[in-house]
């Protein structure tokens, strides 16, 4: 039986992520197209039948698998294979311990709404993401290619040097919540703030956010963060690759951004905390008395039964998730991309300074708040 | 020629780039629920007096000509229905890129003297500079079709001859369309970009 739970969520988690995966490919040609004024991919149809352009996704999928698969002949057959895959794999699993749903008393069975619930929680994260980069790189190297091995070079300095801010930004919060476990963490952003507001991330870190959003956005390798890639210039990773290959690349791309959002969502914006909503594990967590449901300050409760309040925090994160991929197809669409030399100077002289002062201040209040 | 450099003075806000890049995103976003509210009501058949795209679906929607626009030439015709041309070669002397070839054979009204005995015209070579248009004596050739899209597999394909432009006739819609575009522009509410930057044309 818990074999078949944590098959269950797997297949969740995958589905959902593949669904935004699909559902982004759509959204940045659409999101785009209103943003500029025009109107966007609407020719692709089944019978007739356009839908907005939502076919294009099918499309796409299809010309890329029946695209020739060419391997450049100075290129290493082997690596310039795995290289995608390697780079896909390792963004999917990074999603195992993403909780998005806490933990709820369904009849005898207690479930995690989390696949993976290790106590290196973020952790593990960012090891996945730096694992990612190898992907990058054998993909520049083993191509062949000048050009591509410029981009994979790329691809892992800026990757590195905003990996360091990412550490450094969310120790704040590992100081705060006293925990690495993305579960725990978002256990503790259900607590009520002098009694009333919730104490999500982006309270009690705004610079962290701000911060970590810019971080996590360059991990994604999108404009404005794009030098990796260099869709404007010839210089990307993935210029020797063609057919599903190249698809692998571009649905990373994708998978990363929701990973991004994901992580934005459960680390500041309190994951699938609803405010004021808790179930029963919550309530005992909390010490609070009575049924599941919503307990405004005031002693007003409206009583929810379990199951109720596992899909609307279930529903919550999803929204948090696709606003946030809202937001950053927003901010790519908007955003003129950075120069090599603007993105180093960003990371290193603003960024990684900014972040280990938040570091500090951080620990001088709570050192404050604790004596 | 000199260079200017002009030296801007960025403030500490501007240089955090947060409230410069939240106003992009604030105009970015104005755009896209603008149009998206714009898609959604014409779904339900209002406002259809606003356009929730710049941009043409070009072979449902065509952009208006302009009434001097030059599209795909035409030979005129006389009363009785024969070509007006006179095959005076005036047109093939003037064209800059010799794509008209023309052979010229007696008439039998003494009065008219010549006329076409071929008539082609290669599209694939043709600049669509009107001089042709201009250098007839006889008005006998117009590029008054309207017609924009011809195209052919083959280079043989795109030589027309006497019949084939003999068989256009002038396009449909006629009237002045120069204003066109600007109001467009004004009905949509768009602001030029002097507007948006706030810059005063130069005096």
């Amino acid at each position: 039986m818990d074999y078949l739970i944590d098959l269950t969520k797997a297949l969740f988690i995958f589905n959902v992520v593949m669904g935004f995966m699909f559902i982004l490919t759509w959204m940045e040609r659409k999101q785009s197209a209103l943003m500029q004024d025009r109107i966007g991919a609407n020719r692709a149809d089944i019978f007739g039948l356009r839908l907005l352009g939502l076919f294009h996704p099918i499309a796409d999928a299809i010309k890329m698998l029946t695209k020739e698969d060419f391997i450049p002949p100075s290129g290493n057959r082997l690596l310039h294979t795995l290289a995608p895959m390697m780079a896909l794999f390792f963004a999917l699993i990074s999603f195992a311990v993403i909780p998005f749903g806490g933990i709820y008393q369904l009849g005898e069975y207690t479930i995690s709404l989390q696949l993976l619930d290790i106590n290196v929680g973020i952790l593990y994260v960012f090891a996945t993401m730096s694992m990612g980069i190898y992907g990058f790189v054998l993909a520049g190297w083993s191509s062949g290619n000048n050009y591509s091995l410029l981009g994979g070079l790329r691809a892992s300095s800026q990757m590195i040097s905003y990996e360091i801010t990412m550490g450094a930004t969310i120790i704040g919060l590992l100081m705060i919540y006293g925990t690495l476990s993305l579960q725990e963490m978002n256990q503790a952003q259900g607590e009520l703030l002098w009694g009333w507001i919730p104490q999500w991330g982006i309270i009690l870190q705004p610079l962290g956010f701000v911060l970590f959003a810019t971080a996590v956005m360059a991990e994604t390798k999108r404009v404005p963060f794009d030098i990796p890639e260099g869709e404007s210039e010839i210089i990307g990773y993935f210029v020797e690759y063609s057919g599903m290959k190249f698809g692998m690349f571009y649905s990373t791309d994708f998978v990363e951004t929701v990973l991004a959002a994901a992580l934005i969502a459960t680390l500041f914006f309190g994951g699938w905390q609803v405010p004021f909503l808790y179930s029963d594990m919550q309530l005992d967590h909390l010490g609070k008395e009575g049924p599941p449901g919503f307990h405004f300050p005031g002693d007003t409760v409206i009583s929810l039964s379990e199951v109720s309040v596992m899909a609307l925090q279930v529903g919550a994160f999803l929204v948090k998730v696709f606003f946030f991929l809202f937001i950053m197809m927003l901010i790519r669409w908007t955003l003129p991309r950075f120069r090599w030399d603007q993105l180093m100077r960003l990371g290193w002289t603003i960024m990684l300074p900014l972040s280990i002062a938040n570091i500090l201040v951080t620990g001088l209040l709570i050192l404050w708040i604790e004596s | 020629m000199a260079i200017k450099k002009v030296q801007r003075k960025f403030g500490f806000w501007e240089r955090t780039y947060i409230p410069e890049v939240l106003k992009g995103l604030r105009l970015t976003a104005r755009h896209l629920f603008r149009n998206l509210f714009i898609h959604m009501a014409h779904q339900f058949g209002l406002a259809k007096h606003l356009r929730g795209g710049e941009t043409y679906q070009y072979p449902d929607e065509r952009r208006p000509l302009f009434a001097r626009l030059r599209t795909l030439h035409r030979l005129t015709r006389r009363e009785d229905g024969s070509p007006r041309c006179v095959a005076c070669m005036m047109c093939e002397t003037v064209c800059p890129a010799d794509c008209i070839y023309i052979v010229g054979g007696e008439h039998p009204n003494p009065q008219i003297e010549k006329y076409p005995v071929r008539f082609d015209i290669d599209l694939g070579l043709c600049v669509f500079c009107g001089y042709c248009v201009e250098a007839c004596p006889e008005d006998a050739i117009r590029m008054d079709t309207g017609i924009l899209e011809f195209s052919s597999y083959s280079r043989e394909g795109m030589i027309y001859d006497l019949e084939k432009l003999l068989s256009y006739s002038r396009r449909q819609e006629t009237g002045d369309r120069s204003q066109e575009s600007g109001v467009r522009r004004q009905e949509t509410g768009v602001r030029s970009h002097r507007e948006v930057l706030n810059v005063k044309p130069e005096t």
